[in-house]
């Protein structure tokens, strides 16, 4: 609902019409990369490095090469093995890790509690950086392991404080109608809290599933073994160099330019393909961030 | 009695301190472990002998690192960046929103608002891999500037454009993410205020003056002061993707240095000395930052 709908202006028209078509200028402007890398990816590789201004189609003939070498690639098919891994257990741990968390800190009256919340909430603030992190991982016998993908990441700060606030808002006398009937810890959570608060979960949920997705520094770091690289990273090295990527002649370094279109199509597909369908969880992630303050 | 208090607690919230205990065991391990660290800053780290055994050099990094030619180079670079994103990527988001909020067809002003949270979402990786290619040799955005007399280079190649794409490539991803904030506060704005100042016979732009501007000048005062306390903290990851060695002269900042030193030249002591040198300023900037910015906001508000 239009909220100043019924209120007239005189003399706005020339501002609708410029906001318009601004908004249409910043559609157009967003989704352009992505639409060129599409039909990049598959024009001819020759005209496509002769061609001068932007693109509206595709340039002929037409050409899949870029993908057939991109899925021919044997990294590349790991790099998605792993990153499915790490995007399926990765998220399921950071759940019941921020649950947990998450549970406890809504809890009242509990002695240690506040102590606790301070220790977690100084994280946000101050940290040991860089090589003292790296130091910690590989003492533990992580590095070169997925693990190391998902272990040192496995609690949010932020999103904990955001299923906090959601498992606080569950009124107290369900809570302790549920305690009077002898549940357990275990049972208030997982019985009456979480049913309660799948949107928050939903929410947090989404926003570690795609920092996985999207992640590439810690791999990079941490893990030696190509064939445990995920695709964000195989992706990065191979528009690095896309010599990596074999092919050797000139006729593999006409295809590079298509390769990085390909390559950027495939990894950000995902995203793009569930986005419309998962975006109001996004953008209420951020209202329930904004609204604690 | 506090042992009796403790007791009673245990006996009565025992199952919930195991619940805390694996997120407990989580930040000791992998937050405050770290930061025990840190002493390897103060020490001359060697790992086959570890971080105890290693032997102490008080501040000497410390000294090395403010008399080296990095120092001011790193410090002016970060500055360079994170003023410029004051400037450019602070108020981008809140024009925007303003601009939203005006859009009066709500099934446009919704596909809007979902096609400019997009980006947000799409990884670094493939942010930096559009840039490179806009910006390379035959890209896009080279080719624009072309028209202008620029050579067919590399706009990376150039130490003088590194600012300007980082931020603008920054405010392209992150503008209509920003603008939620916004938009939520603008929402929120009470709709009697307009009605008031329609009556009053204030006319639109002086509707947004008069009360929407000031219906959100808590959020933005809010979002700039903690901005404004992260002002030497620039992330190492999309610079790590864009830069390369001919620019590092504008591009390389503290803690893309801290990363090239430390585990790409294995300078373990050093690096660390570098990032608690910085960690400890920014936690300074921040606190500040957000002293003050609990203080003017209550002001505001009363």
């Amino acid at each position: 609902m239009n909220r100043r709908k019924k209120l007239g202006f005189n003399g706005h028209t020339a501002f609708v019409v410029f906001n318009t078509i601004f908004m249409i200028f910043m559609i157009v402007i967003t989704l352009y990369p992505f639409y060129y890398s599409v039909i990049a990816s598959f024009s001819n590789p020759g005209k496509l490095m002769a061609h001068q201004g932007a693109l509206l189609l595709p340039l002929k003939p037409y050409t899949g090469e870029a993908y057939q070498v991109i899925f021919d690639h044997p990294l590349v098919l790991s790099g998605f093995r792993n990153s499915f891994i790490v995007l399926f257990l990765g998220t399921f741990l950071n759940l019941v890790a921020t649950s947990l968390g998450a549970y406890f800190l809504s809890l009242k009256n509990v002695l240690w509690k506040d102590l606790v919340a301070f220790m977690i909430v100084f994280t946000m603030y101050f940290g040991g950086g860089m090589i003292p992190t790296y130091l910690t991982v590989k003492e533990l016998g992580l590095t070169n392991t997925l693990w190391s993908l998902m272990i040192p990441g496995l609690i949010g700060t932020y999103n904990m404080i955001i299923l906090r606030t959601g498992f606080q808002a569950v009124p107290d006398s369900l809570k302790e109608a549920a305690i009077l009937d002898g549940a357990s810890h275990m049972q208030l959570l997982t019985q009456v809290i979480l049913p309660l608060c799948k949107a928050n979960l939903a929410v947090i949920m989404l926003y570690y599933a795609v920092g996985h997705w999207n992640a590439w520094f810690n791999a990079s770091i941490y893990i030696r073994d190509n064939t445990l690289f995920p695709i964000q990273y195989v992706a990065r090295n191979f528009m690095e160099s896309p010599d990596l990527m074999g092919g050797a002649g000139s006729e593999a370094a006409r295809y590079q330019e298509l390769l990085k279109y390909a390559l950027i199509i495939v990894v950000s597909s995902p995203i793009v393909i569930l986005y419309p369908f998962l975006q109001k969880y996004f953008a209420k992630g951020v209202m329930i961030g904004a609204l604690k303050g | 009695m506090f042992w009796t208090k403790v007791k009673r607690d245990f006996k009565r919230n025992w199952t919930a301190y195991v619940f805390a205990i694996p997120v407990i065991a989580y930040y000791l391990i992998f937050h405050y472990k770290p930061m025990v660290g840190v002493v390897i800053a103060f020490k001359d780290f060697r790992p086959a002998i570890g971080i105890w055994e290693s032997e102490w050099v008080g501040l000497q990094h410390f000294k090395d690192y403010i008399s080296s030619y990095y120092f001011w180079r790193l410090i002016r670079n970060t500055l360079r960046i994170s003023v410029t994103n004051l400037i450019v990527s602070f108020p981008a988001p809140i024009i925007f929103a303003l601009l939203v909020n005006e859009v009066r067809n709500d099934k446009f002003k919704k596909t809007i608002q979902t096609i400019s949270y997009l980006p947000h979402f799409v990884s670094m990786v493939v942010i930096c891999g559009l840039v490179k290619l806009f910006v390379g040799q035959g890209g896009l955005i080279t080719q624009f500037f072309m028209l202008f007399g620029r050579p067919d280079e590399p706009m990376l190649a150039d130490p003088n454009l590194y600012v300007p794409i980082h931020v603008l490539s920054g405010v392209w991803a992150g503008i209509g993410w920003g603008s939620i904030l916004y938009l939520s506060a603008l929402s929120g704005i009470n709709e009697e205020l307009y009605e008031a100042a329609e009556i009053d016979g204030a006319n639109r732009w002086k509707q947004t003056l008069h009360v929407t501007l000031p219906g959100i000048s808590t959020t933005i005062i809010t979002k700039l002061l903690l901005d404004a306390g992260h002002i030497l903290s620039v992330g190492y990851e999309k610079i790590i993707l864009l830069y390369n060695e001919k620019i590092y002269e504008t591009a390389d900042v503290i803690s893309s240095f801290t990363y090239r030193r430390g585990l790409l030249d294995f300078q373990w002591s050093f690096s660390t000395a570098v990032g608690l040198f910085n960690s400890v300023i920014n936690f300074i900037l921040i606190n500040v930052f957000n002293k003050i910015s609990k203080k003017v906001t209550e002001v505001g508000l009363w």
